[in-house]
């Protein structure tokens, strides 16, 4: 599969057409999709029409955008209309939304063909996609290893090449760890830059959509294609979509990266090489590479292990049986609320439901979630602290590469400690890009994580094109 | 604020977020959840009074909408989601009890 | 109350905002739509969707503040969570400890200060219909949903348990509801569920701490709001008096038997697990947004009502009621115009409350020029009053000006000869009431118009008709 950026350019002049590509895209998931479990839901017949328009567009002499027939994966939380939508979960089969998300909008308005939905962790709530309810997705390069989580099935279907690009969402680091697990660029948008209009949510305060690629420029070009204000989100910032693409060459020199001591305590060595080596590269461009210590990084797991549950409870109470989804009778509406959950939801999100309502319920919402909200203050504060010694943070994106099944399902507090590089990003609102730098153990991709302040993705991808660049795949 | 997870505070909080458990399953889930708020007891012996909550991490205020009509959904695309429905309304068993 | 009881009495109101769209989508904000036409992801709580504040409803939020002399802050949006099915999220969106308004008072026209504790907003709920049973929600065998009332926006205002009797209850429920209205946030039809009351009872003996109070909900009229605290006060002193005690617990009246009685009794308090809305921001209405709703404010009905007061001399109860119809219905500018232009107070009054009542949803048709000329008619003795009536009603309806409405009508002007001859063949016809009306008994010159009445078909003045009887004194 060629890049987004080859491909967009090629369908734009002629030398391609968007049928084509999607055909080959096709292809490629016919091919390799039953073996891996990616794709929940192919839509071949939608699929073919978008890219029928796009080409009919395109004849007519019109612009029809920057990823002009670009075959596109979206996570199965992301809301389309009349496409299945089940967040990996039973609760939801055979749900078919009413409407787009927004950020389905942009991507169709860039000219993208969305190609089908990607299989995922129940509710986003899992690091390996483990907790589906459809079964988990093999990592297209060791398929008896995971792909990560819970965007398992976005990441593998751009590894596995059936599409250049896709989309997933990240709360604790569920694009990050898949992206650096299946030698992906991923990455973590700042809190409101993307719209979660349309985004079945997990935890509220930290969920955050943000592309897949196998490179940084399509990466870049992706996130430009959906970030920007829509007023149908709150939260949403109130600026337009930033320019990246044309930042991506700007380079790093004289640029300050804090190497964070607890973004690589507890790695494996091979991940610590790699991020070593990363400094070296940075160093080599013209940086400065300044040590760091962050112990507030260590308050992230627990804050983020009540946080991400308590919002999450509330959240997912609307599937009740009532309105939309899976329905098991009961003699009145509460049995039925109870049946329905309890045969809809699998193991790990009753888990998180039943701790985040403890977090939140009288007696406790002090010591649990109150305590986390203020965590989180002290993250924020901690993170504007080390922005005052480097303009960027460096560090490890995952402990190990990627882990074999059932490594982690027998204890969930392993299976968390996963995320502890990520959540700090997500906790502070702050932005983040996983970068494959290297390979590890059996040849694995390692990620790098880079950091950055709220509203800093320029700098982060040009920094990020630099690893690219020394990593030696550009 | 480290007393152990019990067993009918998990039977409460299930009960509470309409989910029905095994009697495995209670003792499973109160181990696991005992496992985590351990991990979560470092926090909560922090001294944070000092702190104060963040709402939005950026600051966003006053973010609103004018009072303008937007085009509703079909009312057979609402129905069409529905397990059950009847005179054009969501059907459901009977609720026990007022609203509270 | 029985002697030596106290009875202790909280309301909290719901009010609907009287916005276009709903609190946080974009849907239509109306009564009696068919059901679920007028819903989308985000008021059915569709996976996804997210809200956005409608900024009419803070506004609004803002009058009934500043109407109350509550003291309005910056406000956050908490979730209450609990599990219901006309709740599209299983989570309501309210506002919990930053409410946009609180603290305040209310006086009512007794003299008497209610205090109130706060007034936030939150989102409605949808709306269940229950088959099988009585309708009631015992007894059904399933229950149908309607969501189109949910996220209309709510404020709800909490008053502080100052009410000392029904009848205060009554009042201040009434004069809430004229503010609500007075401030163009509320319709005020309760028949509707526009607004909506539910009852903190409890009794104590004088001197004593407060006792257990009742919740009676979902009252929706006057008329229940004063039985149902009737019965509840007396319910409990009974029980308290026969040696039991009251029970903490919400109770549902029942309008056709008059009696309060126990909804279903949880074994445990709903434990609602608020928590700060993640999906909207916080609230901060500046200076300059506040001063604009303060200034924009109309004179509330306190202030109207004694506007209008001041312009009567010596007004009779029969004014006095006129006058809080008046006030009520908004009709006091067309009152205030009219006495302006010299018609006489009682008169102006009397047609406001009745005539314009009548016609409520279609005043827009009327003028105060209208009004005003219909009036001086009547007040002249070119129209009988129930010509004047006649043309009113008729302008209400179809719109069209005063003289023209009363020729199409035939409404000629009783000539003085032929009223001169009617009224001297009347006094031929009745001798003995022509001499008590003669020797200065007053009360005949009502017999004598009555009698002019019948034989005019109503198409004579009153005046006219007295000033004949005193020139043939």
């Amino acid at each position: 599969m060629r890049s987004a950026a080859e491909i967009a350019h090629d369908v734009t002049s002629g030398a391609s057409s968007a049928v084509s590509e999607v055909t080959q895209s096709l292809a490629v998931i016919r091919a390799r999709n039953e073996e891996l479990n990616v794709f929940l839901y192919v839509d071949e017949d939608g699929a073919m029409a978008s890219a029928r328009r796009v080409d009919e567009r395109l004849a007519a002499g019109e612009d029809v955008g920057p990823l002009a027939g670009v075959p596109v994966a979206l996570k199965d939380n992301l809301c389309q209309v009349g496409v299945p939508t089940t967040a990996g979960s039973r609760i939801l089969q055979g749900w078919l939304p009413p409407y787009n998300a927004t950020v389905i909008d942009r991507v169709l308005a860039a000219g993208a063909v969305p190609m089908g939905k990607t299989n995922m962790d129940e509710f986003a709530m899992g690091s390996s996609t483990e907790t589906s309810a459809y079964g988990p997705t093999r990592n297209p390069l060791d398929p008896s290893r995971v792909p990560g989580g819970s965007s398992g099935g976005s990441a593998a279907a751009v590894a596995a090449g059936m599409t250049p690009i896709a989309l997933g969402s990240d709360t604790g680091g569920s694009i990050r760890q898949p992206a650096a697990l299946c030698g992906l660029v991923g990455v973590k948008p700042t809190y409101g830059l993307v719209s979660r209009y349309g985004l079945i949510a997990f935890a509220s305060s930290l969920d955050q959509i943000g592309p897949f690629a196998k490179n940084v420029t399509d990466a870049a070009m992706l996130l430009e294609a959906i970030a920007g204000h829509d007023p149908m989100d709150s939260t949403s910032l109130p600026e337009p979509s930033p320019s990246l693409v044309a930042h991506l060459g700007d380079g790093v020199a004289g640029k300050r990266f804090g190497l964070v001591r607890e973004l690589v305590e507890g790695a494996d060595d091979d991940v610590v090489a790699s991020v070593t080596r990363a400094a070296d590269a940075l160093r080599d461009a013209g940086a400065t590479i300044v040590e760091l210590s962050v112990p507030e990084f260590r308050l992230g797991l627990s804050a983020y292990y009540l946080l991400a549950p308590a919002e999450a409870s509330s959240n997912l109470a609307r599937y009740d049986g009532v309105r939309y989804g899976l329905r098991v009778d009961g003699e009145d509406v509460a049995a039925m609320n109870e049946a329905t959950r309890t045969a809809g939801f699998g193991a790990e999100v009753k888990r998180r439901i039943m701790l985040g309502t403890y977090a939140l319920s009288a007696g406790y919402y002090d010591a649990y979630y109150g305590q986390a909200l203020k965590v989180r203050t002290q993250m924020i504060n901690a993170f504007q602290r080390a922005y005052q010694e480097a303009d960027l943070l460096l560090g490890a994106t995952t402990p190990s590469v990627a882990f074999k099944f059932g490594a982690k399902t027998s204890n969930p507090m392993a299976m968390y400690l996963s995320d502890v590089f990520t959540i700090p990003t997500n906790l502070a609102g702050e932005a983040a890009i996983s970068v494959p730098f290297g390979t590890g153990e059996g040849g694995l991709p390692v990620g790098v994580q880079l950091l950055g302040p709220g509203r800093s993705e320029a700098q982060l991808f040009a920094a990020s094109r630099v690893l690219e660049v020394a990593d030696g795949r550009s | 604020m480290s007393s152990p997870l019990r067993r009918e505070d998990v039977a409460k909080v299930a009960k509470l977020a309409r989910l029905s458990l095994s009697a495995e399953e209670l003792d499973q889930f109160t181990e696991q959840l005992g496992q985590v708020l351990e991990h979560a007891n470092d926090i909560a012996a922090l001294n944070l009074d000092d702190v104060v909550a963040t709402a939005h991490p950026f600051g966003l205020i006053n973010v609103v909408r004018e009072d303008v009509l937007r085009e509703s959904l079909s009312r057979d695309v609402v129905l069409a989601m529905a397990p059950d429905a009847q005179d054009g309304r969501f059907a459901v068993p009977r609720i026990m009890g007022e609203a509270p | 109350m029985p002697e030596g009881w106290e009875l202790v009495v909280g309301l909290e109101v719901h009010t609907e905002l009287k916005t276009t769209t709903k609190m946080f989508c974009g849907c239509l904000n109306a009564f009696g739509s068919e059901a679920n036409t007028n819903v989308c992801p985000v008021c059915l709580g569709l996976p996804g969707s997210l809200p956005v504040l409608n900024v009419h409803a803070v506004d609004l939020a803002m009058a009934i503040g500043f109407a109350l002399h509550s003291t309005i802050a910056s406000s956050t949006f908490h979730r209450k969570n609990y599990f219901y099915p006309d709740m599209p999220k299983d989570f309501q969106i309210s506002q919990y400890d930053l409410p946009i308004n609180s603290g305040g008072y209310l006086d009512l026209p007794d003299g008497s200060r209610v205090t109130i504790e706060r007034a936030h907003l939150e989102e409605d709920t949808g709306k269940s219909t229950h088959l099988g049973g009585s309708g009631r929600i015992h007894g059904a065998d399933r229950s149908l949903v309607d969501y189109n009332r949910s996220g209309v926006p709510l404020v709800e205002i909490v008053s502080g348990p100052d009410i000392r009797s029904s009848a205060q209850a009554r009042a201040y429920a009434s004069e809430l509801r004229g503010i609500l209205i007075a401030t163009g946030a509320s319709d005020g039809r309760m028949e509707e569920g526009s607004m909506r009351m539910d009852a903190n009872v409890s009794v104590r003996r004088f001197g004593d701490p407060l006792g257990t109070r009742c919740e009676i909900k979902n009252l929706n009229s006057l008329r229940s709001l004063g039985r149902a605290i009737d019965y509840e006060a007396l319910r409990q002193v009974e029980l308290i008096e026969g040696g039991g005690k009251v029970r903490q617990e919400t109770r549902h009246w029942d309008e056709g038997l008059g009696e309060t009685s126990t909804m279903r009794v949880k074994e445990e308090a709903e434990d609602y697990r608020y928590f700060r809305e993640p999906d909207l921001v916080d609230l901060v209405p500046d200076k300059a947004w506040q001063e604009r709703i303060r200034s924009s404010l109309g004179a509330l009905p306190a202030e109207r009502r004694a506007v209008l007061l001041a312009r009567l001399s010596k007004p009779l109860s029969p004014q006095l009621d006129a006058l809080e119809v008046v006030v009520d219905l908004g009709f006091d500018s067309f009152v205030l115009a009219a006495i302006d232009a010299g018609i006489e107070a009682p008169l102006a009054l009397a047609r406001a409350a009745n005539e314009l009542a009548a016609a409520i949803e279609n005043i827009a048709n009327l003028t105060p020029e209208s009004f005003i000329a219909t009036l001086r008619m009547e007040q002249s003795g070119e129209l009988s009053a129930t010509q004047a009536k006649k043309v009113l009603l008729e302008i209400l309806e179809h719109g069209g000006e005063p003289r023209a409405v009363a020729s199409a009508n035939g409404f000629e002007q009783l000539s003085s000869d032929s009223l001169g001859a009617t009224v001297a063949e009347l006094i031929t016809r009745h001798p003995e009431e022509w001499e008590r009306y003669r020797e200065g008994d007053e009360k005949l010159a009502q017999f004598f118009i009555g009698q002019v009445m019948k034989v005019t078909s109503g198409q004579a003045n009153g005046r006219a008709v007295i000033a004949e009887l005193q020139s043939r004194r």
